[in-house]
């Protein structure tokens, strides 16, 4: 996938300026999904600058996600009713999109786009989209969302945000990007390490830990205004900030009272108040999606295990067994599943297991994984691994099947975390 | 006219370093300018502001108790680090002289307040690790509290895997990232 290149193609013909002297992220999938839907996307029918350049990003993103096989070949198709229906099933396409984008007012755009379904030769959804030549990449994640959703059922998250670490000599970056790994830019700028970023259920400010000040302390940082607040800087460390589903409280790992444990926390720093007591570490706390149970990291039983807590408080249950080191749980959306990592011979391994059934299934065959991340819909995760030395991105899908890597060149790239669906 | 003894220097040097740590400390490093947000997409970026450490000139004759006595490489209260073995927390007793020196600087610089920083190996979870290393640095406190420091003089943090001293990933280089180290007011 050559994603840099169409970016910067992209950037030309469209006048957009390249606002980051940062590297971009590469991304190169491996791997596809077991049932693919072949989909044809047709070249849309407009001006061919902008049409070319939405056209690539939509198929780029269906292909990426495992879930479609792309049709090759069919032409340019506006958004007109009856598309060759007959010559579509010949390339054994099962659906199409076609679009027509003109010029609207202000030096805006309208694209219009039908999707059909070439078996029943019926229209599945039509939408309208008016928009920028700078939105041309957030219009073709827009489209490329609305069919995917229109298609599986499950919302699309080509329009979501990452967030990362940059390491690269003296300097950290915390840096925001698109689901895709285009248009990253910086949040945050230290000459000390930055680690655990957490989005807030509204994707509108980022909690994490920065060691400015020689010590771990946990700030709030809002994307749109870049203001920050500290949420906790107590004596000791302060660190792995959780969100509450409600956007209200986080989770939080404090020191003050001695040894690592958990706390609750206002998301203004009021209201301080411990949730669970163990003599040894208590650590990465992570909120069930209903905000009941708050699971984590704790050596009380000898190793590093899984458990989880009431959100209000009480009993502990365990909730990993195999193996002396299961760290970093990470409940997915629906909640019904668990991704972890897990110390395999001596490799860090993404792990998932069904919360049911406790059973559980090794999702890379890496050795130096960490902080996985779910995309909203649950159908990847992405996480951080180490290849050649340097620290890269991954996502695989929750099955295991597709397998994508994002990559910068020349820096180290961790902590991911996947912002939550746009609104 | 009157003149300060150098003993009297120190003392106010260290209640400098004191008043500065106060003024600085407890807030976070403010951002240099106000930058517009990541959604607008503009490059705009919160810089952090680095500390910079204090500085001694060498080849004077140093009071074993002074402030100076930090930086002197003949005096023990140059050796900040305590290492440890493996999965252990433990502070081992090659390092109790190095502690009781330390304690006897901190009894006569009540003013003075100690950092301890725990640090730990790469491998595994950063946050977990976070946590290996605040065992250390509170072990650490722990020793220092028994030679009679006031727990309000010291504070015990974790860097967890985020600063090694060296990037290897061999035992030998794990072994120099397993440890804790000792900053005093002003270093910090």
């Amino acid at each position: 996938m050559k994603i840099q290149s169409f970016f910067l193609a992209c950037a030309a013909c469209c006048g957009l300026s390249i606002t980051s002297a940062h590297a971009q992220l590469r991304v190169e999938i491996t791997g596809a999904g077991a049932n693919r839907l072949p989909i044809a996307i047709a070249d849309f029918a407009g001006d061919r600058a902008i049409t070319q350049g939405l056209t690539s990003v939509i198929r780029t993103d269906l292909d990426g996600s495992g879930m479609f096989r792309l049709i090759d070949g069919v032409g340019t198709l506006s958004d007109n009713p009856n598309p060759p229906f007959a010559d579509l099933r010949q390339r054994g396409a099962d659906a199409v999109a076609g679009g027509t984008t003109m010029a609207s007012n202000n030096g805006r755009f309208e694209t219009r786009v039908r999707l059909s379904d070439v078996i029943k030769q019926n229209t599945l959804d039509m939408q309208a989209y008016v928009h920028t030549g700078a939105q041309l990449r957030a219009t073709a994640h827009r489209i490329a969302d609305a069919i995917y959703e229109k298609l599986t059922g499950e919302p699309g998250v080509f329009s979501t945000r990452i967030a990362y670490v940059v390491k690269s000599t003296g300097r950290f970056e915390l840096q925001i990007a698109d689901a895709d790994g285009a248009n990253a830019q910086p949040a945050l700028a230290s000459r000390e390490p930055i680690i655990s970023p957490a989005w807030s259920p509204d994707g509108s400010k980022l909690a994490y830990v920065s060691f400015e000040a020689k010590k771990p302390i946990i700030y709030i940082h809002d994307l749109a205004t870049a203001k920050r607040h500290v949420a906790a800087n107590f004596k000791g460390s302060n660190s792995a900030p959780a969100w509450a589903p409600d956007g209200k409280r986080l989770a939080v790992v404090l020191t003050k009272e001695g040894g690592s444990q958990l706390f609750l926390v206002n998301a203004d720093g009021s209201g301080v108040k411990r949730l669970a007591s163990s003599s040894g570490i208590d650590t990465e706390p992570r909120f069930s999606p209903d905000g009941q149970f708050i699971y984590f990291t704790s050596d009380r039983g000898g190793s590093p295990q899984i458990y989880r807590i009431a959100a209000t408080g009480g009993t502990v249950e365990r909730i990993t067994f195999d193996g002396s080191y299961n760290v970093t749980a990470r409940p997915s959306p629906d909640g019904k599943s668990l991704a972890y990592i897990a110390r395999n011979n001596g490799r860090f391994q993404l792990s998932l297991m069904d919360l049911a059934t406790k059973q559980t299934q090794i999702l890379t065959d890496s050795s130096k994984d960490e902080s996985p991340s779910f995309a909203p819909n649950g159908r990847m995760i992405l996480y951080a691994t180490e290849i050649g030395g340097r620290g890269v991105l991954a996502a695989v899908s929750s099955d295991g099947r597709v397998k994508q890597k994002l990559s910068v060149q020349a820096a180290d790239v961790r902590e991911p975390a996947w912002g939550p669906l746009v609104k | 006219m009157r003149t300060l003894s150098p003993r009297t220097l120190t003392l106010l040097s260290a209640t400098f370093l004191a008043f500065l740590l106060t003024a600085c400390g407890s807030q976070p490093p403010a951002p240099e300018q106000n930058p517009s947000g990541v959604e607008s997409r503009s490059p705009s970026v919160i810089e952090t502001t680095p500390i910079s450490p204090a500085t001694t000139t060498p080849g004077e004759a140093i009071d074993p108790l002074s402030m100076k006595a930090l930086r002197d490489p003949n005096s023990p209260l140059s050796k900040r680090s305590i290492y440890f073995d493996f999965d252990s927390y433990v502070v081992k007793d090659e390092y109790q002289s190095l502690l009781v020196a330390h304690s006897k600087f901190l009894a006569a610089h009540a003013n003075m307040k100690m950092l301890i920083q725990g640090n730990a190996d790469e491998r595994g979870s950063r946050e977990y690790n976070l946590a290996l290393g605040q065992k250390r640095s509170d072990a650490i406190k722990k020793a220092l509290s028994l030679l009679g420091i006031s727990e309000s003089q010291m504070e015990s943090v974790s860097l967890g895997e985020e600063k090694p001293t060296c990037t290897e990933a061999t035992e030998e280089c794990w072994a120099q990232n397993r440890r804790g180290d000792i900053l005093y007011s002003g270093e910090f």
